[in-house]
């Protein structure tokens, strides 16, 4: 009970979405039922769908945690795509910088970089708010026009390969592997090790806000500002750090792209997978596992969007992604009323 | 027969999950009188006012309002059969001026649309002259006192024609001549034909101006009585059920050693204001030291400088050594919900706040759960916290043992001093008197307490002299074995004293 | 609760029943030669790039009987992945990339798929690597156009000020940049040309504010001509010139319709006719990979509009003089730079 609970107001509004969807196909002169088996083979049916469904939720769990962890801490992260830009450029630079490191120095150059990065770029966002009272949405916001010119600049003027629009190749010391190289399964797809890092990294945030005393203190500024200055926490330097954090864990969502897979950095690389963090975690209640769920549930969508493509114009796709986020949030959210899910 | 009655409610039965706020509640009401409703909190009080506001709406049960049998679905209802509620926390903008107040959400309008000042005033003003009220309507209500914005609330009111009117607990934030001065009116309403509801759980209050008094338990009355036919051992015994005692004053003496000198601290206020000017003053081991004071006089900014929260200028030195920013200190502030507790967590996280660094409940990567759980239990059994559940979230408690909570994680801190705002602010009898017996316990161990409170009462109980502040300085160090309420009172508003500076 | 569970149920199985009847008309092999085709990040609709290369689809749909499906990724990780979704079809035989951004992904697939045919609009030729021998590379030559169009603008301008809106900062619209001046100051040295780009990332060929922006911005300085290489952004540029009474060149496709009268001409690239001989090859037989098909002006694969729509605005003088410069670049009389 407790489970249908939880899980009634996302299943309903998939079954909605997918009504209205039809309405629309059927309005654009497709067979709905085609498109939607054809979506549904494609991308859960063979090991080659799975793995591109994987390789799109990769990125969308380490933003949707970036979401999460600030909103934990009571803080609005809209900055993860800026964030993720400079993580994944810096994870890119490390990479074909120190060419001649081997792996086990480099992979993790390249994973400390990408955090870095991302940390540092929500850091300013976290210290305006702390110092001088700037709301950290519109923060992140600027942060993020910044991020993108100035990544943009950077890959344009200094480090682009002439008639391309990406850097030059990364050290093959600093690629995280293909699970289709490894294992030999998911043949083709860009499913890659980068995954297993964002899993890893869900456990360990986990862990810190459940058990450690930083995570306490983190929740309790989420929860009670007041009660947290009030019992001597620093609340002005945790805003700094749940921001830094969140941002790193946003900076680690560049890798898929530039470690796991293109082994480079390409302008227009993020898909606006920190936007969609955004929703992944706003879905996921901001549970570390359950943003796994969601963030393959929303790789899905994504590349089931891609799959149906030569069926339905991608305008229909990206409207029909839109309105079953919408109501996945709008439902869940008159399910948690109906069930009193929501704390007072 | 039944139009002498302003309000009668049969069989209330409202329950919120397990709990049964109130159990097939009776209640008349005649028309034109006081009547006192009072209990323990968490007594079903409020849920009967909320019921007949329409704030909630009864499982069972049904209401008359003069006789006719009334659906009420919301406070708009409410207010359109003429009742009328005053909440403990006023809904007043502080910004408006008192007339903008008053006519708000039923504005007068003229042309257009628009607010018909003039027409608005003499209607207030009409008002003013019949119950013989006196407000500035042009003042900006911020500025004005507690009391004064409680008269504001209830003329709110009657512009919007109220004949029945509910106040909830009005002279918890009242000086004594505040009180005097609302109960004043309360008989000018009631000599107009005002019926008046008054929700209370003091009871000297009660059997000074009521007429009709019904006593709540546990969600059902246990007794209802004329005024005049009771008194205070009989109504303690209706409301707590048994016999009851109450705990002894202060027994210990301070000793002459200082915990805590003060020496000419100055405090601004959020606003940058001077809230605290040049004030010193000792605490002494074993001390209980009581400050008293309109609210806004500075108390508020002096317990967050002396609890590091707030920036100060002069010094601090406890036990003989100046003190830095962060003295050893534990305590309990006046508004527990919002900084004492954190809702969303449960007994024990809530023990853990602001210890979560300590060595007894962190090993520095982790948290120690068995250990902070065990600890939590010792506390719960010690301070007879209930429901004795370490993992229940600390909303499901009542207010008095949500206040426990708080004091038990305060008390077992181990510092020397404890400072104290409002302990016992909205919590029934017997909790405040377990917050009272906790605290002559913790002084009579030699710690010294600063303990701020508007219940003059409780403050010539539990203190040993009380600091009278006013205008940011002490008005007046009184003994409390020799003072009493009015000449606190006096201090309190500037009439006797140096009355501070008016600068 | 339960009628709306009941009302929810009833309707999928509806459509299930009514969709079943109908799943013969796809994916089943009518004969007929299928191409698969995947658009550039501005995607179907940009009156330019794309929509030529659509034409060139619909030209071999109706002259040569062949069936075709496409996918508009956008930017990001799915140019493979829709590359490697057409490859894995059995009824698809040929499969376009169109753009530049595709040359890493369309070698790699090619490679793997050796079975099916690949060509690639702008293919980035590197002379260190070599072409699989089942993809064709479609590269053009628009510096020369751009050459072209430049002498037209330094031969037609009286402010003796032309204007030049770029799209993305970057070294492949540069080109165009670079050689149109040089064709502004080989028939006009003291000409004066103004420079603007949209912005720094791939948005900047999808702003026509920001396009308008620039082009007022540019004839309010005297310009009386502006070229364009900016995608949809130049729609703002056409706007402008409608809004200033002034003139603009269009790029890629002849884009004449968007502001009739007040574009002079545009540079346009022939992909529609490239993609439809490449199909035409497939179904002939003739189809070579491993090597680079190019498309300058000696082969009107790239060329300015000339077209009873605007030739009023191109006098008879000014035309003999462009042609002489056009045989002159055939004859590699002029060098074009680039950068």
């Amino acid at each position: 009970m407790k489970y249908f609970k939880y899980s009634a107001g996302p299943l309903i509004s998939i079954i909605l979405s997918l009504i209205i969807g039809a309405i629309f196909i059927i309005l654009i002169g497709q067979d709905p039922a085609e498109v939607y088996v054809k979506m549904f083979t494609d991308t859960l049916g063979n090991s080659y769908g799975i793995g591109q469904v994987l390789f799109k939720a990769t990125p969308l769990i380490l933003t949707g945690l970036s979401v999460a962890f600030a909103f934990r801490a009571g803080l609005f992260n809209i900055g993860a795509e800026g964030q993720m830009t400079v993580g994944a450029f810096a994870s890119a630079w490390a990479g074909f910088t120190f060419t001649s490191m081997p792996w086990i120095v480099l992979i993790p150059l390249c994973i400390i970089s990408g955090f870095l990065a991302g940390a540092f770029w929500a850091a300013i966002a976290g210290y305006l708010k702390a110092r001088f009272g700037s709301h950290e949405v519109i923060n992140t916001i600027m942060l993020n026009f910044i991020a993108m010119a100035l990544v943009s600049y950077l890959v344009n003027n200094i480090y682009l390969v002439p008639a391309t629009i990406h850097t030059p190749e990364i050290s093959p010391n600093a690629v995280l592997l293909r699970f289709d190289v490894i294992t030999g399964m998911f043949k083709g797809s860009p499913f890659n090790l980068s995954f297993v890092i964002a899993a890893a990294v869900c456990i360990i945030i986990y862990y810190v806000i459940r058990k450690t005393p930083f995570g306490y203190r983190i929740n309790t500024l989420g929860y009670n500002i007041n009660a947290a200055e009030y019992a001597g926490m620093n609340v002005k330097r945790l805003t700094v750090y749940a921001m830094a954090i969140a941002g790193g864990l946003a900076g680690l969502a560049g890798l898929n792209f530039v470690n796991g897979y293109k082994h480079y950095f390409e302008l227009g690389f993020s898909e606006n997978a920190g936007y969609v963090g955004i929703a992944v975690a706003l879905i996921a209640r901001n549970n570390p596992f359950a943003i796994i769920i969601i963030a393959v549930f929303f790789g899905v969508l994504e590349y089931g969007g891609l799959t149906v493509n030569t069926l339905v114009p991608k305008e229909i796709v990206t409207i029909l992604q839109g309105i079953i986020i919408l109501l996945i949030i709008t439902i869940t959210k008159y399910f948690d009323k109906k069930f009193k899910l929501a704390k007072a | 027969m039944t139009n002498h009655l302003a309000v009668e409610m049969k069989g209330i039965t409202k329950t919120f999950g397990d709990l049964r706020a109130n159990d097939s509640v009776d209640i008349k009401i005649t028309k034109g009188t006081i009547h006192a409703i009072i209990g323990e909190n968490g007594a079903g009080k409020s849920t009967l006012m909320n019921i007949l506001y329409g704030m909630y709406h009864p499982d069972s049960g049904t209401i008359y309002i003069n006789g006719n049998e009334a659906v009420i679905h919301s406070p708009a209802d409410a207010i359109k059969l003429g009742i009328g509620m005053v909440h403990q926390h006023f809904m007043l903008v502080n910004t408006l001026t008192v007339l903008e107040n008053i006519i708000l959400g039923d504005e007068v309008t003229g042309a257009l649309n628009t607010i018909d000042k003039r027409r608005s005033r003499q209607k207030v003003k009409q008002i003013l002259n019949n119950f013989d009220i006196n407000i500035g309507l042009e003042e900006i209500t911020g500025t004005l006192s507690i009391g004064t914005q409680q008269k504001i609330e209830i003329i709110k009111l009657l512009y919007r024609n109220a004949e029945i009117l509910i106040l909830d607990e009005p002279t918890a934030v009242l000086t004594p001549q505040e009180t005097d001065e609302l109960f004043k009116t309360l008989k000018v309403l009631k000599a107009e034909g005002k019926t008046i509801l008054l929700i209370t759980h003091k009871l000297n209050e009660v059997l000074g101006i009521s007429e009709f008094i019904t006593v709540l338990r546990n969600g059902k009355v246990t007794g209802n009585t004329e005024t005049k036919d009771t008194d205070k051992d009989q109504l303690a015994g209706m409301i707590l059920g048994g016999s009851f005692e109450s705990i002894k004053r202060k027994q210990n003496s301070p000793a002459e050693e200082f915990i805590l000198e003060i020496i000419g601290v100055s405090v601004r206020s959020d606003k940058g204001l001077p809230a605290v000017k040049d004030l010193s003053f000792e605490v002494h081991r074993g001390e209980i030291i009581g400050i008293a004071g309109v609210e806004g006089n500075g108390q508020h900014e002096l317990i967050e400088a002396i609890c590091g929260l707030r920036d100060y200028s002069g010094s601090f030195i406890l036990n003989g050594k100046p003190a830095d920013k962060d003295l050893p200190v534990a305590h309990i502030p006046a508004n527990r919900h919002k900084h004492g507790i954190v809702m969303e967590y449960n007994l024990a996280e809530n023990v853990l706040l602001g210890r979560e660094g300590e060595a007894e409940f962190s090993t520095g990567v982790s948290i120690k759960e068995k250990a902070l759980r065990a600890y939590t239990e010792r506390l719960i059994k010690k301070y007879d916290i209930r429901p004795a559940e370490a993992d229940l979230l600390i909303g499901g408690l009542s207010g008095g043992n949500q206040q426990k909570v708080v004091a038990a994680r305060e008390m077992s801190k181990h510092t020397d001093l404890i400072v104290v705002s409002h302990p016992t602010r909205g919590l029934d009898i017997k909790a405040a008197d377990f917050v009272h017996s906790v605290l002559l316990e913790e002084s009579a161990k030699g710690k010294g307490i600063i303990l701020v409170s508007s219940d003059l009462g409780e403050l010539l109980k539990l203190s040993d002299r009380i600091a009278v502040m006013f205008n940011g300085k002490i008005n007046a160090m009184l003994d409390s074995a020799t003072t009493n309420e009015r000449e606190i009172g006096s201090y309190m508003l500037g009439l006797s004293g140096s009355g501070g500076d008016k600068g | 609760m339960k009628t709306t569970i009941n009302l929810i149920l009833s309707f999928i199985l509806a459509l299930t029943i009514t969709s079943c009847g109908k799943k013969e008309n796809t994916e089943n092999n009518t004969g007929k030669l299928k191409v698969g085709l995947v658009f550039d990040v501005g995607g179907r609709g940009d009156k330019s790039f794309n929509d030529a290369a659509y034409r060139g689809l619909e030209k071999a749909k109706q002259e040569l009987g062949i069936e075709f499906e496409y996918i508009e990724p956008g930017p990001g990780a799915d140019r493979e992945a829709a590359l490697r979704q057409f490859s894995s079809r059995k009824d698809i035989a040929v499969i376009f990339g169109i753009g530049f951004i595709f040359t890493d992904e369309i070698t790699k697939i090619a490679q793997e798929f050796p079975d099916k045919k690949y060509a690639c609009v702008d293919y980035t030729v590197d002379p260190s690597k070599t072409i699989p021998p089942n993809l064709v590379a479609l590269e053009f030559k628009e510096e020369e156009g751009s050459f072209l169009v430049g002498a037209i603008a330094g031969l037609l301008t009286k402010s003796n000020k032309v204007g030049f809106v770029g799209g993305m900062d970057s070294p492949l619209i540069k080109k165009f940049q670079v050689s149109y001046e040089a064709g502004v100051k080989h028939v006009n040295p003291g000409g004066q040309i103004l420079v603007g780009y949209a912005g720094v990332t791939g948005d900047a060929f999808k702003n026509p504010g920001r396009g308008k922006e620039l082009a007022l911005g540019q004839y309010n300085d005297g310009v009386d001509i502006i070229y364009h290489a900016s995608g949809v952004t130049g729609l703002g540029v056409f706007e402008a010139a409608r809004e200033m009474k002034k003139f603009a060149i269009g790029v890629d496709s002849d884009q004449n319709d968007e502001a009739p009268g007040y574009i002079i001409t545009s540079m346009v690239k022939v992909v529609d006719v490239s993609v439809f001989e490449v199909i035409k090859e497939v179904k002939e037989g003739t189809f070579k990979g491993g090597r680079v098909e190019t498309f300058g002006l000696k082969t009107k694969g790239v060329d300015y509009a000339y077209t009873d729509k605007n030739k009023h605005m191109i006098p008879d003088e000014v035309k003999a003089k462009v042609e002489v410069i056009r045989q002159d670049i055939i004859d590699g009389k002029i060098t074009i730079p680039t950068k």
